[in-house]
């Protein structure tokens, strides 16, 4: 049999796996680390959601839903984005329930994206967009956010990497790794440049719930972007359910009707276990989501404010539960302080270049962790960069 | 609610410092915040939470539920602060429905928790009868789940 390289498509041979795969082997080979590198709630989902799901495997709930998801929950949805970003997305034909917002993502690219077509995404940025452009023989081009913007995207970057074969612009905020958003003027300015071309917006968001200083605006309710926007989103965050594996995406009904195939022939329906208890979720979950945004409010301050008192220059992150900081100025490449202070200062965090080029510099810090935790994380950063 | 007493009621280590970076305060105002709720009694102290079944520790603990006569004037506070005086007393509070008081009293054996309710307890006067429960297992107290350790389970690879 010829090699494995010869036989599997060249597509997926092409792409790496995610992360830093030398730095994440370390990771498991050092013992007694104090781990700062979780991009997941460290919340266990509140337990009247939990219990939901539970009372739907009792009731013998374990079949198939329809398609696009249970009715009730799609209908939740659309309340849930009138409630909060005053948006509307009919329950019957402009939602559909996903596994996770991960497949959201996957979905929407697969459905808009044609092969040579260019994808604008900012980066530093989660790292699925560019591997999955490339699956679909799409051509990422990368937009670098800078700290002097505070990591926004500005119309200026996006007009200057605007050509005649850009099709989509993935909209990643509140941003995973570096806390940035998008305030309603910022996203004005962007609509500016979009309005009178043909390019469709993905906007992930995933982290929405999780902004400190003021709330989320989507993309969508700017007047003339509904109609070119694809929202992905899901309970991961706001409700601490990561593992139930659930998302959802809102888009206009002539859209979902082409991502639905997709999501039909790959995946049937998301898991009905997970979908009862997100019901229960968007019913009675507001409360869940204050008192958890609260906590990672006390923290965010907290461990930007030890970061800075050890003399690390650090971006005030505005959402999501990452912290950005700047370690360039310890005179090493971010990989290799990122190492030293894992054998050196018993602290793992992830390099900024495991999310672009441009995350050289800097690395990213979760603050999904409990304050003393947080406490015994800073207090060895201190001393490893005291040593220095 | 008052976020500093919700933070330290979480964490009664934290200190003026941590929480006034944590709340975005002035440190000199939580600082003078905590002494005021500390002067009026709002935080009545500061103490470590312990599970004492994993100790080598004997000891039994027992609900025992109170009916007592109200006293004129002085309504039930006269006798339960009778019995709160008792160091055996652990807690004590006045209830609603079929009994009054509810003493959760911890005892070296069950025989020495059996003579303070009859030698102790029930010879106070205006005390009418009492019902004794012996405590099997503590599974949650105070908000506090008893006999788990929190381990951090999550996956570190997904980023």
């Amino acid at each position: 049999m010829k090699p494995y390289s010869e036989l599997l498509s060249r597509a997926v041979l092409g792409i790496e796996p995610s992360g830093i795969r030398k730095y994440f082997d370390l990771l498991d080979e050092v013992k007694d680390i104090v781990s700062l590198t979780v991009g997941q709630p460290d919340f266990v989902t509140p337990w009247h959601i939990r219990e939901a799901g539970i009372h739907s495997l009792e009731e013998g709930r374990t079949y198939y839903t329809s398609n696009s998801g249970l009715a009730e929950l799609r209908s939740e949805i659309s309340k849930y984005f009138a409630r909060r970003f005053n948006l509307n997305y009919s329950p019957n034909n402009e939602i559909i329930v996903t596994v996770g917002g991960s497949e959201a993502i996957d979905l929407t690219i697969r459905t808009v994206v044609n092969p040579g077509d260019e994808v604008i995404m900012p980066t530093p940025c989660f790292v699925c967009y560019e591997p999955i452009v490339r699956l679909s023989g799409g051509v990422p081009v990368i937009i670098e956010t800078k700290q002097k913007d505070d990591f926004r995207l500005t119309a200026s970057d996006l007009r200057a990497a605007i050509t005649d074969k850009t099709k989509l612009l993935i909209l990643p905020f509140p941003n995973n790794p570096t806390g940035a958003i998008m305030a309603e003027e910022d996203l004005e300015a962007i609509a500016d440049v979009l309005r009178d071309t043909d390019i469709l917006i993905l906007s992930d968001e995933i982290y929405a719930e999780l902004t400190y200083e003021r709330q989320h605006v989507s993309i969508a309710s700017i007047p003339g972007m509904r109609e070119r926007t694809i929202i992905a989103s899901g309970f991961s965050k706001a409700y601490a359910m990561t593992g139930w594996r659930l998302g959802y995406l809102a888009a206009p009904a002539e859209i979902v009707k082409h991502i639905f195939k997709v999501h039909q022939y790959a995946i049937m329906c998301a898991p009905t276990t997970a979908q009862y208890a997100a019901i229960e979720a968007l019913k009675n979950g507001d409360d869940d989501i204050a008192e958890m945004t609260n906590e990672y409010n006390r923290r965010r301050r907290y461990i930007v404010n030890g970061l800075r008192s050890i003399g690390i220059d650090c971006f005030m992150p505005q959402g999501a539960f990452y912290v950005w900081p700047y370690i360039g100025s310890f005179g090493m490449k971010s990989e290799r302080f990122c190492e030293r202070l894992l054998y050196e200062g018993g602290v793992a965090i992830i390099p900024g270049t495991a999310f672009g080029a441009c995350g050289e510099g800097y690395a990213r810090i979760s603050y999904a962790y409990s304050v003393r935790h947080i406490t015994l994380a800073l207090e060895k950063i201190e001393k490893f960069i005291k040593s220095l | 609610m008052n976020e500093i007493l919700k933070l330290l009621e979480q964490d009664a280590r934290l200190t003026p410092e941590q929480i006034s970076v944590m709340l975005n305060r002035d440190v000199d105002e939580v600082r003078a915040e905590i002494e005021q709720l500390e002067k009026t009694g709002i935080i009545l102290g500061y103490r470590a939470v312990i599970d004492w079944d994993k100790t080598d520790r004997e000891y039994v603990s027992a609900v025992i539920e109170i009916k007592i006569t109200p006293q004129r004037d002085r309504g039930f506070d006269y006798i339960a602060e009778k019995i709160y005086n008792y160091p055996e007393v652990e807690s004590l509070t006045l209830m609603s429905g079929g009994y009054d008081l509810s003493c959760v009293i911890k005892g070296r054996s069950m025989k020495e928790v059996a003579n303070f309710v009859a030698n102790k307890l029930s010879t106070i006067d205006g005390v009418l009868s009492t019902s004794t429960h012996f405590v099997l297992r503590k599974y949650k107290y105070d908000g506090v789940v008893y006999g788990v350790v929190e381990k951090d389970e999550r996956g570190h690879d997904f980023i």
